[in-house]
C-alpha cells in the first residue's frame, strides 16, 4: 500500500525524525490561509500515488499567501500521470543548504533491509544508481540487530555526507526503526536536507507498507485510499482477487498468478494486447468464477474474455458453472474463449456443450481466437 | 532416486488440525507420502486421519523419526512455525502459507541459514513432490508420472502445467521444487542445481522462472560453471509492465533489475534455451535427451 508524503512524514515525525511543519489543503483558499500561518516561503505539493511530480507541475513555491493560493489552484486538478491531484501538501519552505538520500528497501539478493544513502539527493536515485554506482552506498542491516548508532556515523562516513555526524546518524537509525515499526517494504528521504542553520531535516518521504502485514497496522489501514486506485483494481480487491488494469483489449482471467503472467505473455506474443491480470487463486468455486467474470467485463476497454484455467485443486467444472451463470444472467455480451484442462475437464466440457462459449484444447490456440475475435492483432 | 524427499521420507504435518492443513494431509497420505504426526499447538494429544496430534515440534521428534515438516499455519503465525520446526531439528521445512509477513521472513531465513542442516522451502511455495514416491505439498499428484526430468519453479499452476507436458511426453518428472512466488525465501533455485546436479536419476532440469529479483540470473551463472546436465529455461511475465505486482509478491520489476532482458541475457550467456510456451519446454526437451 502508498502513502501520500504527507502520512509518510507524519510517521516519521512519529519516530523522531525532523520534517518540515505542514498542512493539507483541498483548496486553493485553503492553501492561502496555511500559507498565511506560515507566513514565509512555502512550498506547494500535489498529494497522488505517483513519481515525477515535480517535472509534471505539481509541486511549486510561493512566497505570499496570495502566490500560495494561485500556485495551489494550477496544482489541484493537474493530472499526473494519470492521477488526478485532490489535494496539495503546504509546507513551510527550507533554506537548503545540502541534499542527501537515505532509504530503506527489501534486497532480495541479500535477504535484508537495505540501507542506500548517497549524497547526490533531491534527484532520481535510479539514475543516480545507474550513472555512477559507486555514489550509491548500499548496506544490509542484519535483521536481529538492527541497524546500530555506529553503523549509521560509519555509513554516513563512507557517503561523505557534511553536517551534523550525530544528527544524520541518528535520523537513520529512527528511519530503521520506523521501517520495523511500520512494516514498510520502502521508506524513502529525498531529499534528506541539511539547512543554512544545520539542521537535519526530511524535506520529502517515500513509504510503501507490506500489504501482508496491515493486519497488524489497524492504525494505518484507514490511509488506504481507494479513489487514489483504478476502480476495478478496488472491487476485485474486495473479492479478494489480485487484479491489476493493464493497457489491451482482451480481459484475461486465470487460476494461480504464474499461470495468468503466461496467459498474458502468450497474448502478446500472438499480436493481442491484455487488459488486465485477474487471478481467481486456488480451488475457486462457481461464484468466484461468476465475480471474477463480472470485475473483468464492467472494463469498458474489454472487447473478449480468455479464461485459461489449469485444474488442481480448482476444479474445472465448477469454472464451467460460474461461466454458464453468467451467461444465464446475460452478463457475457462479449466473446469468451476458454481452455480448461487438468481436474474435471471432461465434465466442464460438458457442462458447456452446446454453450455460446468458445473452447480450444490449447492456451495458444485460445489465445490465437479471442485476438481475432476481437479485432485481429495490432 | 530423487532429491530431498523419497518413498521413505516421514512427514510432520504443523497445522494438521485446520482446513487446509487437514485437507492436504489426506491428499499427501492418498499419494504416498509417510504422514507419522501433526502439529498443533493446543490440540495435542487428538488423533487426526490416523496420526497423533502433538503441541509442539519437539514432541513429535520425541516420538518419531521427523525427516520432513510441512506447515499450514495461517500468515501471522507461519514464520514462527518454520523456526519452531528448525530448533527441534527438522532437516527439511516446507512452508505453504502465503501472505506471511515479508519482515518475519527476512528474519526466519536468515536465522534458518545460519543453523547447519536445516532447508527451509518456500512460504507461499507448493512444496515439493518425487512422484509416486513422496508428495510434501498443494500440488495435484495425477499429473506428476515418475522420471528423468528435474523441475523447479517459482509458480504453481505453471508447474503443474509443465509437469504434465513432460509426463504425458514420456518423460516424467525425477523431483519437482515450487520455490515460491515471495521476495524472499528459503531456497532458490542455485541452491537445488547442485543436487539435481548429482542425482544419477535426473537427466535434464526445467526451471521456470519469472520476471522480478535475479535468482534466474544467479541460476544461470552456476549452470554455466558447473551444470553438467542439459537445462531448458522458461520466463513468466515477459509482457509484465514496470513497477506493478504481477500477483506474486516477487514478480515485479523494479528498474533494471528483475527484467526479462536480463534473465534471457543471463540464459543465452550460460548456454539454455529458454522456451516461449510451456509446450515448447518439452520440445528442448526433447531435443536433448531425444
Amino acid at each position: 500500500m502508498n502513502l501520500h508524503e504527507y502520512q509518510a512524514k507524519e510517521i516519521l515525525a512519529k519516530y523522531g525524525i525532523p520534517v518540515p511543519p505542514g498542512k493539507i489543503a483541498f483548496t486553493a483558499d485553503e492553501a492561502k490561509q496555511i500559507a498565511s500561518e506560515y507566513g514565509d516561503l512555502v512550498v506547494i505539493k500535489a498529494q497522488v500515488h505517483t513519481g515525477g511530480r515535480g517535472k509534471a507541475g505539481g509541486v511549486k513555491l510561493a512566497r505570499t499567501p496570495e502566490e500560495a493560493r494561485e500556485k495551489a489552484a494550477q496544482i489541484l486538478g493537474l493530472n499526473i500521470n494519470g492521477f488526478i491531484t485532490k489535494k496539495v501538501l503546504v509546507a513551510k519552505g527550507l533554506h537548503i543548504a545540502k541534499e542527501y538520500y537515505a532509504g530503506m528497501i527489501l534486497d532480495r539478493v541479500s535477504q535484508r533491509v537495505v540501507l542506500m544513502l548517497s549524497k547526490e539527493g533531491g534527484v532520481d536515485i535510479e539514475e543516480v544508481a545507474a550513472a555512477r554506482p559507486q555514489a550509491l552506498i548500499k548496506y544490509p542491516i542484519d535483521p536481529h540487530k538492527g541497524l546500530r548508532p555506529f553503523e549509521a556515523r560509519e555509513l554516513v562516513k563512507r557517503a561523505g555526507m557534511e553536517g551534523n555526524l550525530n544528527k544524520l546518524a541518528d535520523v537513520l537509525v529512527k528511519l530503521y526503526q520506523a521501517y520495523v515499526g511500520i512494516d514498510a517494504s520502502t521508506a524513502e528521504i529525498n531529499p534528506l536536507v541539511i539547512t543554512d542553520s544545520g539542521e537535519v531535516v526530511a524535506a520529502d518521504a517515500k513509504i510503501v507498507l507490506d500489504d501482508n502485514a496491515l493486519y497488524r497496522h489497524p492504525d494505518l489501514t484507514p490511509l488506504r485510499e481507494f479513489e487514489a486506485e483504478h476502480p476495478l483494481e478496488v472491487e476485485a480487491s474486495n473479492y479478494g482477487f489480485s487484479y491489476v488494469k493493464l493497457d489491451g483489449n482482451i480481459g484475461v482471467i486465470g487460476n494461480g498468478a504464474g499461470l495468468v503472467m503466461y496467459t498474458l505473455d502468450l497474448v502478446q506474443r500472438c499480436g493481442g494486447k491484455a487488459a488486465n491480470f485477474l487471478d481467481i487463486g486456488g480451488g475457486a468455486k462457481a461464484d468466484i468464477v461468476y465475480n471474477a467474470l463480472k470485475v473483468v467485463l464492467k472494463d469498458p476497454d474489454v472487447k473478449g474474455v480468455f479464461i485459461n484455467i489449469f485444474g488442481g485443486i480448482t476444479r474445472a467444472d465448477e469454472v464451467a458453472k460460474g461461466v454458464i451463470r453468467a451467461l444465464d444472467e446475460g452478463l457475457l455480451t462479449k466473446p469468451v474463449a476458454m481452455r480448461v484442462a487438468g481436474t474435471a475437464e471432461e465434465e466442464a466440457k460438458a457442462l458447456l456443450q452446446g454453450r455460446p462459449v468458445y473452447m480450444y484444447p490449447t492456451s495458444v490456440e485460445a489465445a490465437k481466437a479471442i485476438i481475432s475475435m476481437t479485432g485481429g492483432t495490432k | 532416486m530423487s532429491i530431498l524427499v523419497n518413498k521413505d521420507t516421514q512427514v510432520i504435518v504443523q497445522g494438521i488440525t485446520g482446513r487446509e492443513g487437514a485437507f492436504h494431509t489426506e491428499a499427501m497420505m492418498k499419494a504416498g507420502t509417510k504422514v507419522v504426526a501433526g502439529v498443533t499447538p493446543g490440540k495435542g494429544g487428538q488423533t487426526m486421519l490416523g496420526v497423533p496430534v502433538y503441541d509442539t515440534v519437539k514432541e513429535a521428534t520425541n516420538h518419531h523419526r521427523v525427516d520432513a515438516s510441512i506447515i499450514f499455519v495461517p500468515a501471522p503465525a507461519a514464520a514462527d512455525a518454520a523456526l519452531e520446526a528448525a530448533h527441534a531439528g527438522v532437516p527439511l521445512v516446507v512452508l505453504i502459507t502465503e501472505g506471511i509477513p515479508t519482515l518475519d521472513m527476512v528474519k526466519a531465513v536468515a536465522e534458518i541459514k545460519a543453523m547447519q542442516n536445516v532447508r527451509l522451502i518456500g512460504g507461499n511455495c507448493p512444496g515439493l513432490i518425487t512422484p509416486e514416491e513422496c508428495k510434501l505439498g498443494i500440488m495435484p499428484a495425477s499429473v506428476f508420472k515418475k522420471g528423468r526430468v528435474g523441475l523447479i519453479s517459482r509458480s504453481g499452476t505453471v508447474t503443474y502445467e509443465t509437469a504434465k507436458a513432460l509426463s504425458d511426453a514420456g518423460y516424467g518428472i525425477s523431483t519437482c521444487i515450487g520455490i515460491g512466488g515471495d521476495p524472499i525465501i528459503g531456497t532458490t533455485f542455485k541452491d537445488l542445481l547442485p543436487l539435481f546436479n548429482e542425482d544419477p536419476e535426473t537427466h535434464a532440469v526445467v526451471l521456470c522462472g519469472e520476471i522480478g529479483g535475479s535468482d534466474e540470473e544467479d541460476a544461470a551463472a552456476y549452470v554455466k560453471e558447473h551444470m553438467k546436465k542439459p537445462v531448458v529455461g522458461f520466463i513468466g511475465g515477459r509482457s509484465a509492465p514496470k513497477g506493478k505486482k504481477m500477483g506474486h509478491a516477487g514478480a515485479i520489476i523494479m528498474g533494471s533489475v528483475g527484467t526479462p532482458e536480463s534473465k534471457l541475457a543471463a540464459f543465452a550467456e550460460a548456454n539454455i534455451p529458454v522456451a516461449d510456451t510451456i509446450d515448447d519446454i518439452v520440445e528442448l526437451v526433447r531435443a536433448r535427451l531425444g
